[in-house]
């Protein structure tokens, strides 16, 4: 009899608990994000010292009140460093979510409203060819052709999260497309184009706002990869992945070198997962109680 | 069967050929002359012409992909500019290290995923299936590279248990080999775990709540027993679909890894052959990885119609 009862109880709150916790994810991933963006805003005005001015009489110290975050082989101080990073992190993410947008989500909805299914059928062959292709190898074959450094990395994380967005623009533009008001809309015989921008866009940026969150996490991610691998962000720049990679050197004598690099990656992408997740539940009901 | 394989197999073959266009087209249209960067910037023209000669670069672009493509099918990758060596032997040398660690660190995600994310499904609205869900959120923000130097500092430098780099041919040493593959699996297969588990867990709560399962319990089945016989295995078909999906992304991921590890695998080598500008050995690269990549998801495919028959007649 027990058992029941049980089951009873689960349905009736079943509903209050995971909107609560959904609710938790948006706040914790918009703290995170929060974070990140006044570091980088601060930086412009503000920073302890210059990250880029080394200091031999200060090498590889620990936390201090003169060094929050401790300091590097050259003496540079790690916290200002951590500040200059979020600001190339935040640049990055930028410019690569906003390619992949002015791309994909026209591609998406024009795949989705085209009378030619041939058009719809190649933009979408064309997205999933993309797909074959992750983000760190396509900016790698961008490094290998142009050369390294931040301006063809962005170039590719951008192209590489173009196949995201079109995938969304056109899923939710088909469910936009079979509603009421759209017919109503292509009976008044107003443009593809009016009704694109007019009906279409503004039903279906929610989504799109929730796959932005999401792809700027994986560029937050790739740029980490590709400073890590010396092919990001170059020299004197600050920049996270390279910090973690400088840092392999002095793991036994100063890991906090690595830790704290370390750390704002993992919080930034964090930040901008849970952001999307919570966006999401926001916008998409249907999927609430899902990861 | 045999007409789904036909049908998925020619599929095979046509993506992988324009993928070849698509990875030629890249390192060779882009701004940049090869010949000019293999020789540096204060290269004479005279000399960069002379090199473009003797490498078949002043052809036009489809014959030089020609005979690429021709050469690959005979095993021939090409020779590398830079280096003056041919591409198919460093190819050749690194991809079983790159395999190994791919494969193992599937292995070892699965293992870690599928009863992972079971249990936060069974439990989701208990404080453990939180705890579950939590983690492996974190997991998901851990690139593998932060995952190899946390996994590095913690075993290696403190606890000096376990090797911090370099690679120990199996055939020498079986026990050596095992130990230096341990950190780099791990640091692969940890982040992946933590992505698939939380497809698992949304897989298996799907499944949960289907009619059958509930005929299974009906039959006298326990939960546990029920959701392991009849709820795992339909909730195998979206986990794959993820497994495929995300194997690109290891494969990346071993890139960096190996790197982190000093494995003479193909990522270490796609970054020296990035940084030098060898595009031909970076063609070659990319292309085997992307061909990697297409085949597990041949094999994920046919293995669906193996667990779930429904699809092949459906297809």
């Amino acid at each position: 009899m027990t058992e029941p009862m049980q089951s009873g109880t689960r349905a009736t709150t079943a509903p209050v608990r995971p909107s609560r916790r959904k609710n938790a994810q948006l706040t914790i991933g918009a703290v995170l994000v929060a974070l990140v963006v006044v570091l980088a805003l601060v930086s412009f005005i503000w920073m302890p010292y210059d990250p880029t001015q080394a200091d031999p009489a200060a090498r590889l110290q620990g936390a201090s009140a003169a060094h929050w975050f401790g300091t590097d082989q050259f003496g540079r101080d790690t916290f200002s460093a951590i500040m200059a990073g979020a600001r190339i992190t935040l640049l990055v993410g930028l410019v690569a979510v906003a390619i992949a947008f002015v791309i994909g989500v026209p591609l998406g909805m024009l795949a989705a409203q085209t009378r030619w299914s041939w058009l719809s059928g190649l933009i979408m062959r064309g997205n999933d060819l993309l797909l074959a292709f992750p983000a760190l190898l396509l900016a790698m074959i961008f490094a290998a052709a142009v050369g390294t450094g931040i301006g063809p990395a962005v170039v590719a994380l951008g192209i590489a999260s173009i196949p995201g967005f079109a995938r969304v623009a056109r899923s939710s533009a088909l469910q936009v497309l079979s509603r009421e008001y759209i017919m109503a809309a292509q009976a008044g015989n107003r443009r593809p184009l009016a009704i694109a921008w007019h009906h279409v866009l503004p039903n279906i940026v929610g989504l799109v706002i929730v796959e932005a969150s999401v792809a700027f996490a994986l560029a937050v991610l790739a740029e980490a990869g590709l400073s890590f691998l010396g092919l990001g962000t170059q020299p004197p720049t600050p920049s996270w992945g390279r910090m973690l990679q400088e840092s392999q050197q002095f793991l036994s004598t100063a890991p906090h070198l690595a830790l704290w690099p370390g750390l704002f990656i993992a919080l930034a992408v964090l930040g901008f997962n849970l952001l999307g997740d919570g966006l999401r539940d926001r916008f998409d009901p249907r999927l609430k109680g899902r990861s | 069967m045999l007409r789904f394989l036909s049908v998925r197999l020619l599929q095979f073959a046509i993506t992988l050929v324009i993928a070849s266009v698509v990875v030629f087209a890249l390192l060779n249209l882009l701004p940049g002359s090869a010949a000019q960067v293999a020789l540096g910037v204060n290269a004479t023209p005279e000399a960069v012409a002379a090199l473009e000669a003797e490498y078949g670069l002043d052809r036009p672009l489809p014959v030089q992909y020609l005979h690429w493509v021709g050469g690959i099918l005979h095993g021939d990758f090409g020779t590398s500019y830079v280096t003056q060596a041919p591409v198919g032997p460093v190819i050749s040398g690194s991809v079983q290290v790159t395999l190994i660690l791919v494969v193992a660190a599937v292995v070892v995600s699965l293992l870690i995923a599928v009863p992972v994310g079971t249990l936060a499904a069974v439990s989701h609205r208990r404080p453990l299936g939180a705890v579950i869900s939590a983690l492996g959120q974190v997991g998901v923000a851990i690139p593998s590279f932060l995952a190899a130097i946390l996994l590095v500092l913690v075993f290696s430098v403190n606890l000096g248990w376990l090797p911090s780099s370099g690679w120990v041919v199996p055939a020498v040493d079986p026990a050596g080999f095992l130990r230096s593959l341990i950190l780099p699996v791990l640091a692969l297969s940890l982040v992946q775990a933590a992505i698939l588990s939380r497809y698992v867990r949304s897989a298996v709560l799907d499944v949960l709540g289907e009619d059958f399962l509930r005929t299974a319990r009906a039959k006298g089945l326990t939960r546990g027993a029920a959701v392991v016989r009849h709820g795992l295995r339909n909730a195998a078909v979206p986990v794959l679909t993820v497994t495929g999906l995300q194997l690109s992304a290891l494969l990346v991921g071993a890139v960096v890894v190996e790197l982190v590890f000093v494995l003479p695998g193909m990522g270490s080598e796609l970054v020296r052959a990035v940084g030098n500008r060898d595009l031909v050995t970076v063609q070659g690269i990319v292309l085997v990885l992307v061909f990697m990549v297409l085949v597990i998801n041949l094999l994920v495919d046919v293995l669906y119609t193996i667990i779930d028959p429904r699809i092949r007649r459906a297809a």
